[in-house]
């Protein structure tokens, strides 16, 4: 019977999924669980659906559990992501006490399992207090931050530093993001999943039919932009770029994709803001999607002539992945996990102004062979560094370092 | 006393060729730099393992395999201090001449202190990114596959990984004596037999490619030697 394994080695090589049952051999049996904050939506959540089936094929017993709070309590952690990644974000009393709290309440049901795991990956801020909540844990805890915290808000940071030092390791998605932590920091990049919804192959009709759906010109070259509306992905920016190439190559279009704002208030000001900005320009498209629209934004992103992810501040930048993947040259801001994955003149641009993302445009769009061949490269990057398959390889070499101890060679042969 | 990727036959006999496999993982040490000079500092006192890691590392680990530069220190000299001088020379260095990661340390302190001397300012430019000193575990592990002869090691070579070849060729060189691959030391115990192959294999420098290329490179290598002897 063929497993979700085998299903990974028609895109990521026999070898790679051979390298994964080997490097697992060990772990055989081993109790290792994923906490995180919400079952869909959000790249964690994307990451999680694949990784633990994919480690329960390697016969290792992993299980993923999903703590939940009420509208404080994710208001706090909200507040948390932002000042994490810079903002100057106050968190009343009242809030941290709320966050506290729901961690103790969760704590009561999950505490049996996660005391008597071998090893508990904790994703971001939200359950990282789950920890202190379990004190006859017998396995190593791992606290894995997916944000960018290179320059977070001091206040915030060492709220969270006092509860996350007591780990026995964290993981980071660049060395930029590495805080002062008293256990080994890992670094490991995310990942997309090539057979998602969101990166798998489609029919040609379907990638087609966007442009009615959305009322594109076929015939015209189509820029991309996916993601939340939020001052960190400067969507304004986007569009003062959009309006100075617009000068020298009249013809393109622009999409911004994004998801609704419900859960984010200031998402809902930045959307405002962005729709008041391209409101003159019937070329600028405003696309509110809802959250499980991914083959929708995968046909998009194949659409798309240029992917744009010009971001201020980045943590990993699954988007460009993403766009990479589907064979697209990307335009990104200078920041963060992006400066990883966009290579200049190779699989896209780096830049930190509009006018810098304008520049890059029209020199895209003037060589549309470069499209093609750093599209292409681009997607072999992708393929040998960001697919799901080598994020699993990084989670597996990580427990054994674990387990094995701490020294730089460990030796298992 | 040197780990040696072969294993002795019970007969006492040539052993077999054990193909072994590996994986890295980076581990950030906390050390970052954000002037030449907090660099030049760094690394006097950094583990070797960053050495290790910032010349070898990217071999395994997420980097665009056509680099501008081959190093870590000299991509970081170009793209975060813009000193293309600086970034020349050290990129220039090739770990492979270094028999151990102390010397190759004393080289890396040398290019930058002359750079230091060289310019006035140097030593207070603040790099527009700052320098990660990062280290790496390794874990390595059996692949259950085996070698009896050259002949059988030549039909396993295209089936095995580019981190075999990692552990084979080029972490080899931490472990064996005289910056060695595993390769070359199974094959020199087949009493000088294989003594032309071995040169060929020693004359390869394993580090301005990636690990496909010199996968290619290790297998075009020992089929074509084969082929020769075969006439």
């Amino acid at each position: 019977m063929t497993n979700l394994l085998d299903t990974y080695a028609d895109v990521a090589g026999q070898d790679v999924i051979n390298h994964l049952r080997q490097l697992a051999r060990p772990l055989r049996g081993m109790k290792v669980i994923h906490v995180n904050s919400t079952r869909v939506g959000g790249g964690v959540a994307e990451i999680l659906t694949k990784l633990v089936p994919l480690m329960r094929d390697l016969e290792i017993d992993a299980s993923w559990e999903v703590i939940t709070g009420n509208e404080d309590f994710f208001q706090c952690t909200k507040n948390m992501h932002n000042a994490l990644q810079g903002d100057h974000v106050r968190i009343s009393e009242h809030l941290f006490n709320v966050y506290e709290q729901v961690n103790r309440e969760n704590a009561q049901h999950l505490r049996p399992r996660l005391e008597e795991a071998d090893f508990v990956f904790i994703h971001d801020p939200q359950p990282a207090l789950l920890l202190q909540n379990c004190p006859q844990r017998r396995g190593k805890w791992i606290w894995r931050c997916h944000i960018d915290a290179s320059h977070p808000y001091r206040p915030v940071w060492k709220y969270l530093q006092q509860f996350v030092s007591s780990y026995d390791a964290s993981i980071f998605s660049l060395a930029g993001f590495a805080k002062s932590l008293p256990h080994p920091q890992y670094i490991i990049p995310p990942s997309i999943d090539p057979l998602s919804e969101k990166n798998m192959d489609l029919p040609a009709e379907e990638v087609g039919a966007v442009y009615d759906e959305f009322r594109l010109d076929p015939q015209r070259p189509l820029l991309l932009q996916v993601s939340r509306f939020d001052r960190f992905k400067d969507p304004l920016g986007v569009i003062q770029a959009f309006r100075i190439v617009k000068k020298f190559v009249p013809d393109q279009q622009l999409v911004l994709a994004g998801g609704g704002a419900s859960d984010d208030p200031e998402g809902e000001a930045v959307l405002r803001e962005v729709m008041e900005a391209a409101a003159a320009d019937p070329d600028i498209h405003i696309l509110l999607l809802p959250p499980d629209a991914h083959r929708k934004i995968n046909a998009l992103q194949r659409a798309a002539d240029i992917i744009l992810q010009k971001s201020i501040k980045e943590g990993f930048g699954l988007t460009v992945t993403e766009a990479m993947w589907k064979g697209k040259p990307v335009i990104g801001g200078d920041t963060g996990g992006i400066c990883l994955q966009v290579i200049n003149f190779n699989t896209g641009f780096l830049v930190s102004t509009p006018e810098g993302a304008a520049l890059r445009i029209r020199y895209l769009l003037r060589h549309p062979e470069k499209i093609i061949e750093m599209g292409g490269k681009a997607r072999e990057f992708v393929r040998d560094n960001f697919l799901l398959t080598r994020h699993l390889r990084e989670y597996l070499t990580l427990i054994l370092g674990l387990h094995y101890g701490a020294g730089d060679r460990i030796d298992l042969s | 006393m040197t780990e040696s990727t072969v294993q002795p036959s019970p007969d006492g006999n040539h052993g077999d060729f054990v193909i072994r496999d590996c994986a890295l993982i980076a581990i950030a040490t906390g050390n970052r730099a954000m002037t030449l000079k907090e660099l030049r500092d760094a690394l006097k006192t950094i583990d070797e393992g960053s050495i290790y890691y910032h010349f070898w590392g990217g071999l395994l680990q997420p980097r665009f395999e056509e680099r501008e530069y081959s190093n870590d220190f000299a991509a970081w000299a170009w793209r975060h201090l813009h000193d293309a001088d600086l970034a020349e020379r050290l990129a220039v260095i090739d770990p492979v001449e270094f028999d151990t990661l102390e010397a190759l340390r004393g080289e890396l302190l040398e290019i930058i202190e002359e750079r230091l001397e060289e310019k006035e300012y140097l030593p207070w430019q603040q790099a527009t990114a700052p320098f990660e000193l990062t280290r790496s575990q390794i874990v390595v592990f059996d692949t259950h596959k085996r070698a009896a002869t050259p002949e059988e090691l030549v039909l396993l070579l295209p089936h095995i990984s580019s981190s075999s070849i990692f552990y084979h060729f080029i972490d080899a060189r931490r472990r064996l004596p005289h910056r060695g691959n595993d390769f070359s030391f199974w094959l020199a115990g087949f009493d000088g037999r294989y003594q032309e192959l071995c040169n060929r294999l020693n004359a390869i420098d394993p580090y301005f490619g990636s690990l496909t290329d010199l996968k290619k490179e290790l297998n075009g290598l020992f089929q074509e030697y084969f082929r020769e002897v075969a006439r």
